[in-house]
């Protein structure tokens, strides 16, 4: 990662109280996301991606809580704050303002009572001294930079007068009125339709252009990674097993969990008759964790060596994964 | 195309609600040859669902024929209805959510075997070990509930029940697209398989075209209770005609970062299916649209043999 990241997680370990155990969510996952770039955080279920994004912004449910590691994020003041250890009032100052988030299901973070225009103003009044009218301008503004047709209109409307795809634009303006430099998207386009999601996807990339944010994209859908994202960490059973900028990721994968992935996608120029290699088997649940590598039990190339415990290591120049037989499966490619 | 096992012809539904007539599937003719698998596309609102279950009768058309074997569905009495469904199945995208949390897995796949009067309790209990075994599950998991069951394993316990009365055709709605990819993978070749081994012909509802290319050999795209496009899969998937179809297929996101294509972003969502468009549906969101467009639904251009295109611009488009 060039220059000085604006979100650098190390060794975040998330574990979660039930009434028997203490079970580990997420361990040891560490990554960096660049001044105005994009990382996506790509899993299956159950892989710990969206208990990292709610770790990022102190918003682990009650019997959640961060039990290692640091989580970086450098404010736009310059200072470094450890968002791990930060109290809530101080997390308070920070989310909405410099660290915004958009969901799945816009219905999640948009309040059915209010109208679009009032939610919106809601948060410059939290973060800002502006006065009502300079904040409806804002508003305005903003609803016009995620082209909302007629936005003066959509001021006074509320949530359920809005198609699924407006809402996400209503959401992502919600998001973005404070000027965040960090916005994390957990999601954002998988509940929409494929024409719907094309649209969003390009306003997104658009408002990063002209607004400079970075962005955390949480996504379980690898072609929505290959267009957005600058780096990608994927994530099974609550590790990263593989770190590396986009376009190196798809043309070589090294760890066997990120090739089971991209060879179960459908897709067009496969000789008739040929059949997708899924991957076998389900995800372990967290209690029952195998003691080495998280993704044995599924690899076609786990071997007695796996049942150790492996770190991530650099398979190629940029790019890490956490698998022992590395350099075998290299030589074998 | 010859002898098909299911034949649509003119397949219409019309809700009726407090604010109108909802056409949500509107004068839809296609068939479904025997041991095809016919994968049916389209966006939220597009008809897609309603027509499978219309199919079935599960919803009542409001006009139309569909041919099971030469004999009009729409025709029978609920006594031969019900004779008839031992015949067709249907797979949820959620199979095991409708059903009572408190039936085993073994009796919710003999269901219909019991209903049906189909052996007794000792062959039934055969017919399900060998059921499960068969979608890749173990014989014991019929003592276990539903929720116990992964996604992906629910999805494998609906294919098995829907088997169990080894009927000659199903529609599965949806059935793969809550599960993640790799789990995905798995129940695609499972269908693939069973269709083989069973000689089964399949009606596959989906939103994913891609899903569909893999699974099916012809598509049937829908919008707005239409049919736009009808053709083999991988030739649609190659050569889209419909400007709907090419939007659709410009719209979803590749695996492959070095891939450039001329996104064509289409503008605006779908019209209420309480007002559509007079003449062609989709017409308000076509970058082609002209206006005789909304001038009357048009005849299907041929495209090449059994691949249609119903746009009146065909000819100039192409």
């Amino acid at each position: 990662m060039t220059a000085s990241p604006i979100l650098e997680v190390n060794d975040l370990q998330v574990e979660f109280a039930t009434r028997r155990q203490s079970l580990v969510a997420v361990r040891d996952v560490s990554f960096a996301l660049g001044a105005g770039k994009t990382l996506a955080l790509v899993g299956e279920s159950g892989s710990g991606k969206s208990v990292t994004s709610l770790a990022i912004m102190g918003l682990l449910p009650t019997a959640g809580r961060v039990t290692r590691g640091t989580i970086a994020f450098q404010r736009g003041s310059g200072e470094t704050v450890d968002l791990a250890t930060l109290s809530q009032p101080a997390m308070r100052h920070i989310r909405g303002a410099e660290i915004a988030m958009i969901f799945q299901e816009p219905m999640s973070s948009l309040n059915p009572l209010f109208t679009v225009g009032d939610q919106i103003g809601e948060m410059l009044m939290l973060h800002s001294n502006l006065s009502s009218v300079a904040r409806r301008a804002k508003v305005l503004e903003m609803l016009d930079l995620v082209e909302i047709p007629a936005a003066a209109s959509r001021m006074s409307a509320y949530p359920h007068e809005l198609s699924g795809g407006m809402r996400q634009r209503v959401m992502i303006a919600l998001a973005l009125i404070c000027r965040p430099l960090l916005l994390i998207a957990d999601e954002p386009t998988t509940a929409l339709d494929v024409t719907i999601q094309a649209q969003i996807l390009e306003l997104m990339r658009r408002l990063q252009r002209e607004l400079g944010m970075s962005i955390l994209f949480i996504t379980h859908d690898l072609g929505v990674v290959a267009e957005i994202a600058d780096e990608v960490a994927v994530m099974y059973a609550g590790e990263v097993v593989e770190r590396a900028p986009t376009r190196p990721l798809y043309a070589h994968p090294r760890h066997p969990y990120t090739q089971g992935l991209i060879a179960s996608i459908p897709r067009p120029g496969r000789a008739p008759g040929e059949r997708l290699v899924p991957i076998h088997g389900t995800v372990p649940p967290p209690s029952a964790m195998p003691p080495g590598c998280a993704f044995a039990p599924r690899c076609p190339h786990a071997g007695p060596e796996c049942e150790a415990p492996v770190a991530l290591t650099e398979a190629a120049p940029g790019q890490l994964a956490r698998c022992v037989k590395l350099r075998e499966l290299a030589a074998h490619a | 195309m010859l002898d098909p096992l299911l034949s649509l012809q003119g397949l219409t539904k019309v809700f009726e609600t407090p604010r109108g007539a909802v056409q949500a599937v509107r004068d839809v003719s296609f068939d479904i040859p025997r041991r095809a698998i016919v994968g049916l596309v389209g966006e939220s609102g597009s008809g897609k669902t309603t027509l499978g279950r219309s199919v079935l009768r599960l919803t009542e058309p409001t006009s139309g024929q569909t041919f099971f074997d030469g004999v009009d569905l729409n025709q029978l009495d609920a006594a031969e209805m019900r004779a008839m469904r031992r015949r067709m199945q249907i797979i949820f995208q959620d199979p095991v959510a409708s059903l009572n949390p408190r039936m085993r897995v073994g009796e919710v796949i003999a269901e219909g075997l019991r209903a049906h009067g189909v052996g007794n309790v000792r062959s039934r209990r055969d017919t399900v070990a060998d059921l499960l075994t068969e979608v890749g599950l173990e014989p014991d998991h019929m003592a276990r509930f539903p929720h116990e069951f992964s996604g992906g394993q629910r999805q494998r316990i609906g294919i098995a029940r829907a088997l169990a009365l080894e009927p000659e055709f199903i529609v599965a709605d949806e059935s793969v697209s809550a599960l993640d990819v790799s789990i995905q993978a798995q129940v695609l070749n499972l269908l693939l398989d069973i269709r083989d081994r069973r000689d089964l012909t399949m009606l596959f509802i989906a939103h994913d075209l891609s899903v569909v290319e893999y699974l099916c050999e012809q598509i049937v795209v829908m919008y707005l209770g239409r049919v736009v496009e009808v053709g083999p899969s991988r030739e649609v998937y190659l050569h889209p005609a419909h400007p709907y179809t090419r939007a659709l297929l410009s719209a979803i996101p590749h695996p492959d970062p070095e891939r450039h294509t001329d996104r064509q972003i289409l503008v605006g969502d779908i019209p209420s299916p309480l007002s559509p468009p007079s003449g062609c549906v989709f017409r308000t969101r076509c970058p082609h649209a002209i206006p005789a467009c909304a001038e009357g639904f048009h005849a299907p251009t041929v495209v090449s043999p059994d691949h249609l295109s119903f746009c009146k611009r065909q000819k100039e488009l192409a």
